[in-house]
């Protein structure tokens, strides 16, 4: 291939040029190399952040490994090239290429690009740029690559929709593998792009933006959605896997230093908790568990394959895991003496995590995170996450007793109903903290606040409150830079701007489009990175497209609106979280719903799944829905 | 009791992009693919003990980098050899493998001068290369400024010539010690030949008990 040639030729010239080259081409131990002419199927997966940061993403890995594992697929990888490497690639005409093979993207048949978060919007319409691929997919035919895009973000879907051929909605070890087979009957049929659309709208969780017309009424909230295809289906339900698949072993070994080189086992997915404020807590639910075996199974898989000296037990509340004790203690046999660090995130606040921390403390030791998220009884209530003081002390206590030296301490400031007495709350809280520490072990005891800002995200109880003024942001964490001053004591904290992007990014609709494109082609790219200055480009963009950021970041919501994103339905009613936007309101606590079932509406989105396959082990508990309302007291 | 072993390997494709410290894992990982007992340090942050002769900068090739290895148990050097390959990642291959003594001081203390091949990416005039050669031979004291600190770069250069084949390519012989080391690319500066426009390899390490034939 002489193509590759001359690309191999230009890049030896160029790579000496940027910062850690290492980046830019492959060949990774486990990365996988197929021969692409004998391939009937091509599937580029795209990161579209940083190869330090996208390099051990799990969604990619768990589709690399399902792709690869097809002898007529191959999946390669591309992520966004840093400032350095773009000018270069852009100066000698080299479009985006994919690290296995340096294949450009055009040249596959597909391209999957993951957006778990919303600030990687214009990152993608770059590298479709850098790719050489108009960044419209009506100005896309069927010359060019498919363009598909799922992960969290994608949720609300309509901030990306004139970019983005179909979205895959959910969880996408299945959704993928269906789209690839349509593709391929629609290929040997030598169709319009057209008939491949509407092949794979039937697909169930697929979204195909263009099949849809947004309408909106004259004080520019979202008035509905009109089918524009009657082979579409009016509402999109999310994918998920009844059970959980077989979990990726073959982890991609990086060669240079990035932000996780680890091997990373999902213990479960789902969160029974219901805090309010929580995305993925309400996108990802019914929970599934994986076995204590299976776990074991593919770490120990995982380790032979890898050589990894890291494992991440990954959940989004560890604690909640059925026979987590022994599933550590079992861990901590097996790997014992092997020069492992076995990391367990999401920990409750009570003594048994600190219980549980210590039989994976192996000789290498880390931090002790806890996310209390609120500090005052009230905010706690209303974001529904009840712990007592009393515990967090104790825990606290503990911890610092038993050779943490450092203790994280994750909140969230910027609720509408918040006070500046709650946000007071916060540093009087670490404070006390900290004292428990010098208690325990003296001067040596430190104390790490991060605050974030929250921004109501869709699919949740919160989705219909204002996000915070800037303005008041900074003064509340004024407030708190000035309290948690002093010895033991660090502040993080979000610059406020960096939020705005992120609230209306989330909670955009259609128009919105217009706004991310004008703000990348006045050059907004990498808006998750606080060293992009990129706010005034965003507010100019606004002010082009015709548009109020304050209208979709600051307003509140009135209780019969119709969002956006209604139409994509994460199996968790508008209903049910309308029921928990009122309850937060009157500071009413709703309980872990495996013990009781609030009826949030998973088990009947995807009774379906129950029916087919009944050893499916959910955590949901097998009852009829109970309507009870009832109110919790704070634990002690 | 630990036992020592001393690979020599070469560094090539991507891997030219591979740091010294990220080397340093990937020989670590490799033992652990392959299940070899690699001796780890004391303490509360286990370091697998692995010594290497001399750092290769970012972007050159080599065809014989050393390391040194401690295991926990005694290995056939065949055997070693077969689980290794086994575990390499792509552009890394072992050439030998020899048992060395364990008490030997350590390896980069016995490193002295790194032989390196320089080819061209671009064309570039032989003539006025080789005349750039004689006048630097020529010169007592190169002074250079290296990360703000200024040195003598000629005592560094203990050869350099010029190998007419096809293609052409310079061979230059390097001092490689602690605190004084002669890196090809100030070489390639004073030769006014921009180092994107050439390809480094490194083809040999000499190390103390070894003789050098031109010194």
């Amino acid at each position: 291939m002489n193509r590759e040639k001359s690309l191999a030729n230009q890049l030896e010239r160029i790579l000496p040029l940027v910062e850690k080259p290492g980046r830019y081409v492959g060949g990774e131990y486990n990365s996988v190399i197929k021969n692409w002419e004998e391939i009937q199927t091509r599937i580029a997966l795209v990161f579209p952040d940083l190869y330090d940061i996208g390099l051990s993403n799990l969604g990619i890995q768990i589709l690399y490994e399902n792709i690869n594992q097809r002898e007529d697929c191959l999946a390669e990888r591309a992520y966004s090239p840093w400032q350095d490497m773009e000018e270069l690639l852009r100066k000698h005409n080299i479009p985006l290429y994919s690290l296995e093979t340096k294949s450009p993207l055009t040249d596959f048949d597909i391209i999957g690009f993951t957006l778990p978060y919303e600030t990687l919007y214009t990152n993608m319409l770059n590298l479709l740029n850098l790719s050489q691929i108009p960044i419209h997919s009506n100005n896309r035919g069927k010359e060019f690559p498919l363009i598909v895009a799922g992960g969290h973000a994608t949720y609300n879907p309509e901030p990306m929709a004139p970019f983005i051929d179909a979205f895959l909605i959910g969880e996408g070890e299945e959704i993928l593998i269906e789209v690839i087979d349509a593709y391929q009957v629609w290929k040997k049929e030598d169709l319009s792009k057209q008939d491949l659309l509407e092949k794979i709208a039937l697909i169930d969780g697929v979204y195909v933006p263009s099949f849809y017309e947004p309408h909106y009424h004259p004080d520019g909230t979202f008035h509905k959605l009109v089918l524009k295809n009657k082979k579409a289906p009016k509402t999109i339900t999310k994918r998920i896997m009844g059970r959980l698949p077989y979990a990726p072993t073959r982890f991609i070994v990086p060669s240079i230093g990035v932000v996780h080189n680890r091997i990373a086992v999902e213990i479960m997915r789902g969160c029974t908790r219901g805090c309010r404020f929580c995305h993925a807590g309400m996108i990802n639910r019914p929970i599934r568990e994986r076995t204590i075996k299976e776990i074991i199974s593919t770490i120990e898989t995982g380790l032979e394959n890898t050589g990894f000296e890291e494992v991440a037990l990954l959940s989004l509340s560890s604690s909640d895991y059925t026979n987590v004790l022994e599933l550590v203690e079992e861990i901590s046999t097996t790997f014992a003496g092997k020069n492992l660090t076995i990391s367990l995130p999401s920990l409750r606040i009570d003594s048994f995590s600190v219980d549980l921390m210590e039989k994976l403390k192996g000789s290498r030791q880390g931090g002790f995170t806890l996310a209390p998220e609120a500090a005052s009884e009230r905010m706690r209530k209303i974001i529904n996450k009840p712990i007592s003081e009393e515990m967090l002390l104790s825990t606290a206590y503990e911890i610092f007793k038993r050779g943490w030296h450092t203790l994280k301490l994750y909140f969230m400031i910027g609720h509408p109903s918040e006070t500046l007495e709650d946000v007071t709350e916060i540093a009087t809280l670490c404070k006390k903290v900290l004292a428990v520490g010098v208690k325990a072990i003296g001067r040596r005891a430190k104390v790490h606040a991060g605050v974030s800002t929250f921004v109501p995200k869709p699919h949740t109880p919160f989705q219909w409150v204002a996000c915070d003024q800037q303005e008041s942001i900074r003064q509340k964490q004024n407030i708190l830079r000035e309290a948690l001053k002093g010895p033991g004591l660090k502040f993080n904290w979000t610059d406020p701007k960096e939020t705005m992007m992120e609230a209306w990014l989330s909670r955009g609709d259609r128009r919105l489009a217009d706004v991310i494109e004008i703000a990348w082609r006045n050059g907004a790219k990498f808006d998750a990175w606080q060293d992009f200055k990129n706010y005034d480009i965003w507010m100019q963009a606004f002010s082009e497209a015709g548009l109020e950021s304050d209208f979709y970041v600051h307003r509140e919501r009135s209780i019969d609106e119709v969002f956006p994103w209604d139409h994509i339905i994460p199996g968790v009613r508008k209903s049910y979280l309308k029921t928990e936007y009122l309850n937060s309101l009157s500071l009413k606590l709703r309980g872990d719903c495996r013990e009781q079932c609030y009826a949030c509406g998973i088990t009947q989105a995807f009774n379906h799944l129950r029916e087919e396959d009944p050893g499916i082990v959910w955590k949901c508990p097998n009852l009829a829905p109970c309507r009870r309302k009832n109110e919790l007291s704070i634990p002690n | 009791m630990n036992y020592r072993y001393r690979i020599n390997y070469s560094k090539n494709e991507g891997m030219r992009y591979t740091s010294n410290l990220d080397i340093h894992k990937m020989w670590e990982r490799t033992f652990r693919r392959a299940k070899l007992p690699l001796a780890y340090s004391q303490g509360f942050h286990p370091q697998p003990k692995i010594q290497q002769a001399s750092p290769l900068p970012l972007g050159f090739l080599s065809d014989s980098e050393i390391v040194d290895f401690f295991l926990t148990q005694e290995m056939d050097l065949g055997s070693l050899q077969t689980a290794l390959t086994k575990s390499l990642p792509a552009g890394i291959s072992v050439n030998s493998i020899l048992s060395v003594q364990t008490a030997e001081p350590a390896l980069q203390t016995q490193t002295i001068a790194a032989e390196y091949d320089v080819y061209f990416l671009e064309e570039f005039d032989e003539k006025i290369i080789r005349q750039s050669i004689q006048a630097l031979k020529k010169e007592a004291s190169v002074m250079r400024i290296r990360r703000g600190k200024s040195y003598d770069l000629r005592p560094l250069l203990l050869d350099i010539e010029i190998i007419v084949d096809e293609p052409m390519y310079l061979r230059m012989l390097l001092k490689s010690k602690d605190g004084a080391t002669g890196r090809p690319e100030e070489v390639l500066d004073e030769l006014k030949i921009p180092v994107q426009y050439t390809r480094i390899i490194r083809k040999k390490i000499i190390l103390a008990n070894e003789m050098i034939e031109n010194p």
